[in-house]
């Protein structure tokens, strides 16, 4: 008597069958054909052609049948509008039940039912269902609502059903509270603008209350709307803290990992000196190890994010680096991550036993594996300096496998740490030489010429080493061409008299016979060097280099704070922020430490991790030299290597040449100006006549530090308004955005009871004063008026994003208008970018996030600009002379702490600049644009 | 805010579990179940493709995206639990869910298998459908589903038939609401009966030479509680102080573990997870067995050896039993010829694995397995030594040396029969060659 039974067909036709069975008298042969289509329904076949004769069915005492029927309809109604309007009677009747798990079914399976009519009637049993005595009918109406809305959010808000549903956050029941609270933030996730779930001390606390008594699954609900939370101080943040720890025992991994995620959050508001602060570190760590034995699957979360906490706190786990050995057995997925987070972890204390288990696992049998376990040792090596020299032979000893792929790995590795402590380990030259065939990857080969170039002078052969790579030149990859012409560049320098003729065959093969420009243009540099000056080509190649960074794949710190908010979320098993899913969403950012006794940290206190002290990164990937000695080769820095040619072909063109015979070596990592190009920046330069217009323009409320202000125009026209006139404009001066109004009386009567209020819109804006005006208007009369701004009302994107709704009120009327605000009031003083920050950003952000935008008829030169844009908050970065062009690079960051980043192209004898923009948030591109072509044209 | 500016310029976006496929080994997806719009099977592809590139089934990376999609997995009882996702959501929530889903269904049916499933589709369906709703889990204790949905039995199956009653329950489950919802209201015994399960499981990577590179103790208290009435049991430690690292049941009471170190609770009613702990600490963890192995292969000779004996270390007096070895050899290895002085062992040579069950250790005569392992001709000396992987049980030990000291009860009148059971086994207990 099994349910199998249900699969078997007949000759006759299933369906036919079905239909005969489904309109028989008998109750129990109807139950059983009903069950029969629920068979087919589980195995994907479509029975959507039997619906009337299941949804006769549907009237029925018998509870299993109703359910069953029930299942059906939710699965069908949709692509039966019409037939599942004859459903509703019966819904709206069981509605009515006495039984509460019967009320409960039906409005729960009506709101499964996405058909638009079906909604209209859903309305009042919904109303009823959620003012229910029973608080199972209640918990299962609060859910409704949000499939509802989701259907159609328009009828939700009219009806009043988000207000019943805030109110729920108050019932007594805390299954209610939870799904209250799940409901709110799914209709807050996709309609991000509302307030729905307004946060407040009191309203926090009863979360708290409800948090110790709900299911697990309502747990996490709380515990992820608790995490937008921001506590006004730390004694605040310390309270929730407290009350949100013992969910750290929970059984659940899903309710632990979401605990963690508002402890990491509010914990950033907490001193260091904080006895608690260490406390709460404490509890951190063991609930975190324990989500390591749970099924590999959680593992597999669980480490992708303990990877992120590692990197922000990596006290937390300094001392529980034997929990991420590798068992044999773990899945691939889990072994790779672990790999990773033992070395974050690495340090003096613990890297013999981290090189002992790396050692072990370079024998394992998976290929990927024992690559990364190779090219750990190296990063170890180079990481704690103590045991340079241990790993230096534990990856002699790989070698001597001849493994090909260990050596490979092995090699590559070995270079970086060639770089990082010269003239130490050259003694294992001669092994790596004797690899020197097997060698098949680029990678493998780019280094192990590097070594040779480097090192030529101790290596009695490297010229027929590297002449013996020079063979099959264009049938390698662009890599080791480059490291190729390099090496041999190098050599040439080293032993002049005996490699004249290699260095002439590697530069022609690279210039004349080469297709690829970054190879070309190489070779030329080198060429003209040579032929010019070999003692500038001398200082230039064979500079000393910059070291190399210690950590590798570090997250960028503001996209790892962010990621911090979103610890759980598929956003931190990929490291990515949530924008590149989901659209809309809004960035989350850690609350700022606000303690309210501010003390120095002790020295102890800080941790030592990425996020305290900056590694000493040198070779950015865009930087000239570096590019030159090849340096972005091989070091460990993040990004693709492929994206990192380009960059540097970018700077060999023109003006690079200029730099680097100018600039002379050492001197990496400035942009330095081409002398004669350009004249210095003069910060103390007097004004030209476009910044001083700009000045008279803002009249009185301009100041130095004042961005650009845009005319009066009229808002409010006078017949639209019973006779007030509204014109105005923004201003931006010392980080205060303002909105300057003239209020003009054109009517026959008085005007008083001045009152001003904003839409919600896309940044926030909202008055930060009440609108003042002191005395009564009287006619003809007009008033200014400097109504202060601020970016912290609620947020709803608007369309235009930089719309403004805005109603304003007086004794006579409310009048509404909306007006668009210029980008730049946005564009906060703190928006510069650092450097090296900007150079991994503009990589990091994907392609598809660039816009091109021409900004035509504008005369300024590029000082000019850089000036005039600065005084709106646009910063200059870098410049940089390419072939005749000014390149600028330049930051903004908006008050909502979105960055834009810009690249714009200046051409002497052209008046239409090119404005390439890169942004996560690639819609405010175009408005950024709006504002470039205001700032310049004014 | 005044209303009539807001408009509606979202994306309906759809939440939580969309929809779940359950996919054999083979490759066939047996059974589907959506909570919203039906979403096309064509979406599995992308995890077949996943779990081609992964060769082996246990590989398979438990989240993957796909253009529109997101794809959450687990590997349980050799069926895959695919769900998938629309939008942003935990995928801790997903997969302790699909757990929450394969306890539920080995619950009811016994095993958590495709034909168990399948032959019991409908109630399936109906227990899908009461866990979930719109994305949100709403009923996932055992105890209230079984209100909610009977367990089929063969005898109910009869009743049903008979008296055309149906399986499912049509009053609302007590427990459902109440701030104990682990407990339904009215349970009766006869025998009121309360055991403890104290299980402890060594995971141990114990290196070449013999020395320990990591190991742990992963415990639980696994109870079995038919008590009638409302129990209110407290349960204490000789030495508490052993489990400082704890996830408990949500019926216990945290706050007096805080403050008390004893474990208060109004139980669930049967069988449950009372607690799990985990006890690091070097020092407290002791290695029951030692193996002495001598595993090598000859260059150019396509042969090698292989001699493993397996001792007990000092237990307490207790005897370890059960023990089995597994050993996934190389790949060029063709065959084994062993002896072993106990048990008996078997390799397969396709899967390259060697199985010992050699059973319970008596220190007088140590059990050994030696012998010659012949390689494929022609094939290059393995790089890799094989892990050790050890199984074995000790009855009546936690090796942790946790101790149960007393069971109390309040709020019933009646003295129940209480048990304590301890026993250590073998967890991931890997020996590196």
């Amino acid at each position: 008597m099994t349910d199998s039974k249900y699969f078997t067909t007949t000759k006759k036709g299933e369906i036919f069958e079905l239909k005969a069975e489904l309109n028989s008298d008998k109750k129990e042969k109807k139950k059983e054909a009903v069950k029969k289509v629920i068979a087919s329904m589980t195995v994907g076949k479509d029975v959507s052609a039997l619906f009337p004769d299941v949804v006769n069915c549907m009237q029925t005492d018998n509870l299993e049948l109703k359910k069953l029927v029930y299942l059906y309809l939710m699965n069908y109604a949709k692509s039966q509008p019409d037939m599942a309007i004859m459903a509703v009677n019966t819904f709206v009747k069981d509605c009515e039940d006495p039984n509460p798990l019967i009320r409960a079914l039906a409005v729960r399976t009506m709101g499964c039912i996405r058909v638009d009519k079906i909604t209209e009637y859903l309305c009042e049993p919904l109303r009823k269902c959620l003012k229910d005595e029973d608080p199972y009918v209640r918990k299962t109406a609060a859910v409704c609502v949000a499939k509802l809305h989701d259907i159609n959010a328009q009828l939700v808000e009219d009806q009043g059903f988000l207000d019943t549903l805030k109110d729920l956050i108050s019932d007594s029941n805390p299954m209610v509270v939870a799904n209250a609270v799940a409901a709110l933030s799914e209709i807050a996730e996709s309609h991000p603008s509302s307030n729905l779930l307004d946060l407040n001390p009191q309203s926090i606390n009863k979360l708290l209350t409800a948090l110790n008594e709900c299911t697990e699954w309502g747990q996490i609900f709380i515990l992820d709307c608790l995490a937008n939370y921001m506590p006004k101080d730390d004694r605040e943040a310390q309270s929730i803290c407290e009350r949100v720890t013992p969910r750290l025992s929970h059984a659940n991994s899903a309710v632990v990992l979401s605990a963690v995620k508002v402890l990491m959050k509010f914990m950033e508001m907490l001193s260091k000196d904080l006895d608690y602060y260490g406390t709460l570190l404490k509890k951190l760590a063991p609930p975190l190890v324990t989500l390591l034995s749970a099924e590999p699957e959680l593992q597999y979360v669980a480490l992708r994010n303990i990877n992120l906490i590692v990197q922000k706190r990596p006290e937390i786990l300094k001392h529980e680096m034997k929990v991420f050995f590798v068992k044999y057995n773990d899945p691939i997925y889990v072994k790779l991550e672990k790999l990773d987070i033992m070395i974050r972890l690495a340090s003096q204390a613990n890297i013999a036993q981290v090189l002992a288990e790396l050692k072990e696992y370079a024998t394992e049998v998976d290929v990927d594996f024992v690559r990364k376990a190779v090219r750990a040792i190296g990063r170890c090596a180079i990481k704690v300096e103590q045991s340079a020299e241990r790993c230096v032979s534990t990856l002699l000893d790989l070698i001597q496998t001849k493994v090909n792929y260990v050596v490979q790995e092995a090699i590559v590795v070995i270079k970086d740490i060639f770089r990082k402590y010269p003239n130490k380990y050259e003694s294992v030259i001669a092994t790596l030489c004797e690899n020197l065939d097997s060698l098949d990857e680029p990678e493998a080969r780019a280094a192990m010429i590097w070594i040779v170039g480097e090192y030529a002078e101790r290596i009695d052969n490297a010229d027929e080493l590297l002449e013996s790579f020079l063979e099959g030149f264009h049938d390698e990859s662009t890599q080791v061409q480059l490291q190729l012409l390099t090496a041999i560049v190098k050599l040439f320098l080293k032993k002049p008299t005996e490699t004249q003729e290699l260095v002439q065959q590697v530069l022609s093969l690279a210039t004349q016979d080469s297709d690829n420009p970054d190879l070309r243009d190489r070779g030329y540099i080198y060429w003209r060097l040579l032929s010019t000056d070999p003692v500038a080509a001398k200082e230039v190649v064979l500079a000393e280099k910059p070291l190399i960074s210690e950590e590798t794949d570090l997250i960028e710190p503001t996209l790892l704070d962010e990621l911090i908010c979103y610890i759980g979320t598929l956003a931190s098993v990929y490291h990515k922020p949530p924008s590149a899913f989901v659209e809309g969403v809004v960035h989350k950012s850690l609350p700022p430490r606000t303690v309210s006794s501010e003390s120095v940290e002790s020295p102890d206190a800080a941790p030592s991790g990425p996020a305290a002290d900056q590694p000493s990164v040198i070779p950015t990937q865009g930087d000239l030299l570096g590019d030159l000695l090849n340096l972005d080769l091989g070091p460990p820095v993040t990004g693709p290597p492929m994206a990192t040619v380009q960059m540097g072909a970018v700077d060999l063109l023109g003006g690079g040449l200029d730099i680097l015979i100018g600039g002379g070596g050492g001197s990496s990592g400035t942009f330095t100006p081409a002398p004669g190009t350009t004249a210095p920046t003069n910060v103390g330069a007097p004004l030209d006549s476009g910044l001083g217009d700009l000045f008279d323009l803002t009249g009185g409320v301009g100041t130095l530090s004042g961005s650009y202000v845009a005319p009066k125009t009229v808002w409010l026209p006078a017949m639209k308004a019973k006779g007030l006139e509204i014109s105005g404009t923004f201003s931006r001066q010392v980080g205060s955005i303002s909105m300057d109004l003239v209020l003009t009386n054109k009517a026959l009567q008085v005007m008083s009871d001045f009152a001003i209020q904003f839409n919600r819109n896309s940044f926030g804006l909202a008055p930060a004063a009440p609108l003042q005006v002191h005395a009564p208007l009287a006619p003809n009369q007009s008033v200014e008026i400097s109504l202060p701004l601020n970016t912290v009302g609620s947020v709803m994107k608007m369309d235009p994003l930089n719309n403004l709704q805005v109603a304003v009120k007086n004794n006579i009327d409310v009048f509404y208008f909306s007006t668009l605000y210029p980008l730049h009031i946005l564009f906060v003083e703190d928006g510069k970018m650092e450097r090296q920050m900007f150079l991994a950003t503009w990589k990091d952000i994907p392609n598809e996030n660039e816009t091109q935008f021409q900004i035509k008829e504008c005369s300024l030169n590029a000082d000019a600009v850089s000036s005039k844009l600065q005084g709106s908050n646009i910063f200059t970065i870098a410049k940089r002379n390419v072939e005749g062009q000014d390149m600028l690079y330049q930051s903004l960051k908006l008050t909502n702490g979105i960055w834009v980043l810009a690249e714009l192209r200046i051409q002497p004898s052209n008046p239409s600049f090119t404005l390439s923009l890169k942004c996560r948030a690639p819609e405010v591109s175009q408005y950024i644009y709006q504002a470039y072509e205001t700032i310049l044209k004014n | 805010m005044w209303t009539t500016f807001v408009s509606c310029p979202f994306s309906p976006s759809l939440k939580m579990i969309h929809s779940l496929f359950l996919i054999n080994c083979s490759g066939d997806i047996f059974l589907e179940k959506h909570w919203k719009s039906v979403v096309s099977q064509s979406v599995c592809d992308y995890f077949f493709e996943a779990q081609e590139k992964a060769i082996d089934v246990e590989n398979v990376p438990p989240v993957i995206s796909t253009p529109h999609h997101y794809l959450i997995s687990i590997y349980r009882d050799k069926i895959f639990f695919v769900s998938v996702i629309q939008t942003e959501v935990p995928p801790l929530f997903v997969i302790e869910f699909l757990h929450r889903v394969a306890d539920t269904f080995q619950d009811y049916f016994g095993e958590c298998s495709e034909t168990a499933i399948k032959d019991n589709v409908v109630i399936v369906y109906e227990l899908l459908e009461e866990m979930l709703d719109n994305g949100f889990p709403l009923a996932t204790e055992s105890n209230i589903l079984k209100e909610l949905i009977k367990p089929p039995t063969i005898l109910r199956s009869v009743v049903n038939s008979i008296t055309g009653s149906s399986n499912v329950g049509d009053t609302l489950p007590t427990g459902q609401l109440s701030n104990i919802p682990w407990r339904r209201a009215g349970v009766k015994y006869t025998n009121n009966e309360a055991y403890f399960d104290v299980i402890e499981e060594i995971d141990a990577i114990i290196d070449k030479s013999g020395s320990t590179v990591f190991a742990e103790i992963q415990g639980v208290i696994d109870s079995c509680i038919k008590l009638s009435g409302m129990p209110d049991l407290s349960l204490s430690f000789m030495n508490p102080r052993l489990l400082d690292d704890v996830s408990f049941h949500p019926c216990i009471r945290f706050k007096r573990w805080e403050s008390e170190r004893v474990l208060s609770f109004i139980p669930p009613d049967g069988n449950f997870r009372l607690i799990s702990y985990r006890v690091s600490s070097q020092n407290l963890v002791a290695i029951p067995v030692y193996v002495k192995h001598m595993i090598s292969f000859k260059e150019n000779t396509s042969s090698g050896r292989f001699d493993v004996t397996i001792g007990p270390k000092q237990n307490m007096g207790k005897t370890v039993e059960g023990v089995v070895m597994t050993v996934h050899m190389p790949k060029a290895v063709l065959n084994m010829n062993l002896s072993a002085t106990q048990g008996s062992y078997t390799f397969d040579p396709v899967t390259k694995v060697l199985t010992w069950d050699v059973g319970k250790i008596t220190p007088q005569k140590l059990p050994n397995l030696k012998g010659i392992v012949n390689l494929q001709s022609g094939a290059p000396k393995p790089e890799e030594n094989p892990s050790l992987n050890i199984q074995f049980k000790i009855q009546q030990l936690a090796i942790s040396g946790l101790k149960v000291n007393r069971l109390d009860m309040y709020g019933e009148k009646y003295k129940p029969f209480k048990g304590v059971k301890y026993i250590t086994k073998a967890g991931k207990f890997q020996v590196r060659t």
